[in-house]
């Protein structure tokens, strides 16, 4: 029996609806004549509260809500890599042919096409005794994306029919396992997570090719990193260097709330932007969810969900999967918006009191895990989330309740910004918990020194911010001629080392061997400076030397991937 | 949408409250529909559905609740959300903040009928905006450059010339080799008269006035009418731009105004309030006027925003500033130090950004050392800032003779660079050759910034 329900009130993104006993919470309905897509949040007796994942305006009191018997789902299958899509998973680009260049209301768009055949070789064989994640096919959906297709999660069994080799769209059964018919296609509730067996601890960094995250603050394949920042600050630049760069399988970026020209930008920027490990264009490992900020603001709510639901897909793949989400501020101004509507007793500057639970199961869905199957997978998902504070404040509600759950915190600073000092990660402030547990992979990769070096660059920029309070009481020719050494270092750490240009062709990226030597560099440019000095040399000798403007240039001088220095 | 087109008049009003006005008994009221009123008086105003239940409409008064009442008002419910009625022949008019003509002239025939509240552009079909505008003043060219189809604010203080800057960039601003000029839209919300007699007479002595339409929300109108007045602006700007292929600068001044007039609906909605008091849906609400500037792959023309915005107390995280900043593509920094000491246009250009400038300058677009100087010149500028403030407390001799030519450069920077007259056109070659013999006061070897060949090429040779 459907259940249908009428409309009694209406306020902005949330309306309410009587005769709707029987629906389910999290059910997806169907709001008035024009059908627009909603989901149940509230319940109580047979009046229901649904958020309105389009524009209400025009809606009336009377109008009709259907059930429609499911949760709030995204579809998942060969079709899903190099798509953008909206918050609630319909893609734009069909939008677009549908409803022309601004988005219309009440489009009912497939999520994957259906119609599309895709070439299936099979991997299982009849009878073959199959778990869920097990592999059915392969379907080579990008240039970059061998999609595996696997058992869903609630299905094991005998496979007693396999497809031979051949062209099938994702409707077509491909298979026959434990008697149950299997397609290409899967559908998830977005708001669960997908099944793993464990999760393990994360040792392996994500490299970045930034030399301020790698080298200083790495996070870890499997981990989640926050970067707090003032509007201007770079998050967005810092975002779509990781996307660009990373050394991940598969990229899911997240416009949660952001402008619609950032993801214009990544639309035509990575399909002419090579994977430096693989070779192909970077845009056939990304997947795109845009909801940007004039875009309903309860279907902002949802992209979040639907993004890590799809990582989540590649991730029981087998796959190394990097989410971005920028920004998470604004989903949970949309939790806010929401909450507001429904009257609920705010808390911390109006947002609801579930603020902190929901992010933490956010980003509980990031890690490194094994996968189900009967031979499981190590497959990881890194979320970086931007946040976007008030002011700048970081004291607010989600900037702290995020940082109580990421391990790894890069803190954008609005002054660095202004001096045009990029990336703005504030060094003193930032951290990564996962130096230690990341340090072996770069002993065994790069140096054994590694650890060390990095180290002592560290605590050289520490003891810098001490002589710069000196500095600003006495001036600095009072300083010893040692201290003004280590400033001159200090100063090529933070102009030729933590600064790197994302806009310049080379400077882009930068391997770890090559943040490794450069820091070498530097470090072996205090050693000999302090020397000097000790043997009495004028410091102002030493800063005039070419070889320091040399150093200047290794930034751009030597190419990404070269280790000669 | 709503095909129940008969209109439904009610004399029910039950409360009248600030802006509010609730009416009672009403049946099949439209979310957002428009809703005609007559005062007890006989005089007609607007209003919009803000929430519907059954049969109670919270109605906002676009002209003021002052002379309502609970027994002779009356509502008729028009069954349309809020609309304008767009053409070509509106361009050279002025409209008041709601729509209406208001220069004596005819009433425009419209030739299509929109609703203001737009759709939101699909990011699938934008295209990146990435040319040129040049608008002559070095500061925003030289190291914060514009280009069409951006959306770039001005952040001003009480006080600062933000309408002179506004005017000399709506007067020069040009695309470079193109000759189509800007149609401008200008929306005022809640300016005095002298400030909008200011701009209306600027425009008129530089026979801009064809080519502009403007739409004008006075300080003494009505505060709520204000909250439609950059839609208006903005559905007209859609039109010009994605159906008459026009390119577009719309100049939306002030929007502290608007977002108060936000401020007082949402108090009076009795809504739980977000930072300072603004409602917690500002940043969606301002998002949905800035995020339709922009272009649209395929088609010619493009919007591009320069709102200006009084700073609260010279304040940029005010919330104001702050969402604003967090949606627009960078921003215009007007400073109070800057402007004392007589500097026009007293930009300061530490906090102030273009998101949009490095796809809009270098070797095709404008010059191929530009992305260089800009960088060189910020980096410098910044040092020679910092170095000031060390000079307030240890004196200039406790400086290395390297932080004296910054502490020079600075000087000069402001001297020669920012500073420029109202009427002072420069080119961005000029601008980029000014910025060149600026950084000649410094060492050579600080010129970390710019690639080596620039420096050969650009850099004035000792003579
Ligand atoms: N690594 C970098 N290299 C060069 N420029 C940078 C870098 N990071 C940031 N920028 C500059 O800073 C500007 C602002 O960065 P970005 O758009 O990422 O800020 P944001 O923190 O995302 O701001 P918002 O919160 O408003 O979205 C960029 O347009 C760019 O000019
Ligand atoms: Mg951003």
């Amino acid at each position: 029996m459907i259940i249908e329900g009428k409309i009694i009130k209406i306020a902005g993104p949330v309306i309410i609806a009587d005769g709707m006993r029987g629906a389910q919470m999290l059910e997806m309905v169907r709001v008035g004549d024009e059908k627009l897509i909603g989901e149940i949040i509230e319940l109580e007796g047979d009046t229901a509260t649904i958020q309105v994942y389009e524009e209400t305006a025009g809606i009336q009191p009377g109008e009709v809500v259907e059930c429609t018997g499911g949760a709030l789902s995204v579809e998942l299958g060969p079709g899903v890599m190099s798509s953008i899509f909206d918050g609630i998973q319909r893609p734009l680009r069909i939008i677009r042919e549908e409803s022309g260049d601004f988005i219309a209301r009440g489009i009912d768009v497939d999520s994957v096409n259906k119609e599309k055949k895709w070439t299936f070789k099979p991997v299982a064989k009849v009878g073959d005794v199959l778990k869920a994640g097990d592999v059915l096919g392969e379907v080579q959906e990008t240039t970059a994306v061998l999609h595996k297709i696997m058992v869903p999660p609630h299905l094991e069994g005998e496979v007693t029919e396999i497809a031979a080799e051949g062209d099938y769209n994702v409707l077509e059964d491909i298979a026959e396992v434990g008697g149950e018919k299997v397609q290409m296609l899967q559908k998830w509730p977005v708001k669960r997570s997908r099944p793993y067996v464990r999760k393990l601890d994360p040792d392996v960094p994500l490299v970045t090719g930034q030399r301020a995250q790698d080298t200083f603050f790495s996070v870890a394949k499997g981990g989640a990193a926050a970067i707090p920042g003032p509007f201007g600050s770079g998050k967005t630049v810092t975002q779509q260097q990781l996307a660009k760069w990373a050394d991940a399988d598969i990229v899911v970026y997240i416009g949660c709330g952001e402008r619609g020209n950032e993801m214009t930008e990544v639309l035509t920027e990575f399909p002419f932007l090579d994977d430096p490990k693989t070779g192909n264009p970077l845009m056939d490992r990304t997947v795109l969810i845009a909801n940007t900020s004039n875009m309903p603001v309860a279907a902002r709510e949802a992209c979040v969900y639907t993004g890590i639901t799809i990582a989540e897909y590649y991730r029981d793949q087998g796959y190394d999967v990097a989410l971005m989400a920028d920004s998470t501020s604004r989903w949970a101004e949309a939790m806010r918006e929401i909450s507001g509507r429904l009257e609920e007793m705010p808390g911390e500057e109006g947002y609801p009191a579930y603020l902190a639970s929901r992010l933490a199961q956010f980003y509980e869905r990031a890690g490194r895990v094994e996968t189900i199957g009967s031979e499981p997978h190590v497959a990881s998902i890194s979320v970086v989330g931007a946040v976007s504070p008030p002011g700048g404040d970081l004291s607010e509600p989600v900037t702290q309740n995020t940082l109580r759950i990421c391990k790894v915190f890069w803190a954008l600073d609005a002054s660095l910004a202004d001096k045009r000092h990029f990336p703005s990660i504030d060094w003193l402030q930032s951290y990564s918990l996962y130096v230690d547990s990341i340090e072996g992979w770069w002993a065994e990769n790069v140096a054994a020194d590694w650890r060390a070096t990095r180290d002592q660059a560290m605590s050289l920029l520490q003891k810098e911010s001490e002589l710069q309070e000196i500095v600003q009481l006495v001036g600095p020719d009072a300083l010893p001629e040692t201290d003004q050494a280590t400033l001159e270092t200090t100063r090529m750490l933070r102009e030729d080392f933590l600064q790197q240009n994302a806009f310049d062709d080379v400077d882009t990226y930068c391997a770890p061997d090559k943040q490794y030597k450069m820091l070498k560099t530097i470090l072996l440019f205090y050693k000999e400076s302090l020397a000097a000095v000790n043997r009495g040399a004028p410091i102002a000798n030493i800063v005039a030397l070419p070889v320091k403007e040399e150093i200047g240039k290794i930034q751009s001088a030597i190419t990404k991937q070269c280790s000669e220095a | 949408m709503n095909t129940n087109i008969k209109t439904r008049e009610y004399t029910t009003v039950s409360e009248v409250s600030g802006p509010l006005m609730v009416v009672e008994g009403v049946e099949g009221v439209g979310y957002n529909e428009i809703v005609d009123i007559e005062t007890p008086t006989g005089e007609k105003r607007s209003g919009q559905v803000l929430e519907v239940t059954k049969d109670v409409a919270v109605i906002q008064v676009f002209e003021g609740t002052n002379d309502l009442n609970t027994k002779d008002t009356k509502t008729r419910f028009t069954g349309q959300t809020a609309k304008i009625g767009v053409s070509r022949d509106m361009m050279g008019r002025i409209f008041n903040g709601i729509g209406k003509p208001i220069d004596g002239g005819p009433e425009i025939i419209p030739d299509e009928e929109l609703d203001i509240n737009g759709a939101p552009m699909n990011p699938a079909s934008r295209e990146f905006p990435e040319e040129f505008i040049q608008t002559g003043i070095s500061t925003i060219d030289g190291m914060n450059t514009l280009v069409r189809g951006q959306k770039l604010p001005i952040f001003s203080g009480s006080g600062l010339p933000h309408n002179d800057l506004a005017v000399q960039i709506a007067r020069q601003a040009k695309v470079l080799g193109a000759d189509d000029e800007f149609a401008v839209i200008f929306a005022a919300m809640g300016i005095t008269n002298e400030e909008a007699n200011f701009f209306m007479r600027d425009f008129e002595r530089t026979g801009a006035l064809e080519k502009l339409t403007v739409f004008m929300n006075l300080a003494d109108d009505p505060a709520i009418e204000r909250i439609l007045t950059p839609k208006m602006a903005l559905t007209t700007a859609e039109y010009y731009a994605f159906t008459l292929g026009m390119q577009v600068l719309v100049i939306l001044t002030d929007m502290t105004n608007y977002c108060e007039a936000l401020r007082e609906i949402s108090a009076a909605r009795e809504e739980v309030p977000g930072r300072r008091g603004y409602p917690g849906y500002m940043y969606t609400d301002l998002a949905g006027i800035y995020e339709r500037a922009g272009r649209i792959d395929g088609k010619e023309g493009s919007i591009t925003q320069m709102p200006i915005l009084v700073m609260p107390q010279d304040d940029i995280t005010h919330p104001i500033p702050d969402l604003t900043g967090y949606i627009t593509e960078g921003q215009i920094v007007l400073s109070r130090e800057i402007s004392r000491k007589g500097i026009y246009p007293p930009v300061d250009v530490l906090p102030s950004l273009s998101r949009l400038m490095s796809g809009g300058i270098g070797g095709d677009k404008t010059r191929d050392d530009h992305s260089g100087v800009s960088d060189q010149l910020y980096s410098a500028y910044a040092e020679g800032r910092e170095l000031r403030d060390l000079v307030a407390v240890v004196g200039e001799e406790a400086l290395t003779e390297r932080d004296q030519k910054f502490l020079e450069f600075a000087q000069a920077f402001e001297d020669q660079f920012i500073t420029q007259s109202k009427d002072e056109d420069r080119t961005i070659f000029e601008t980029l050759d000014l910025g060149w013999s600026l950084l000649k006061i410094l060492p050579k070897a600080e010129l970390k910034r710019v690639k080596e060949e620039f420096i050969e090429q650009y850099l004035p040779k000792d003579d």
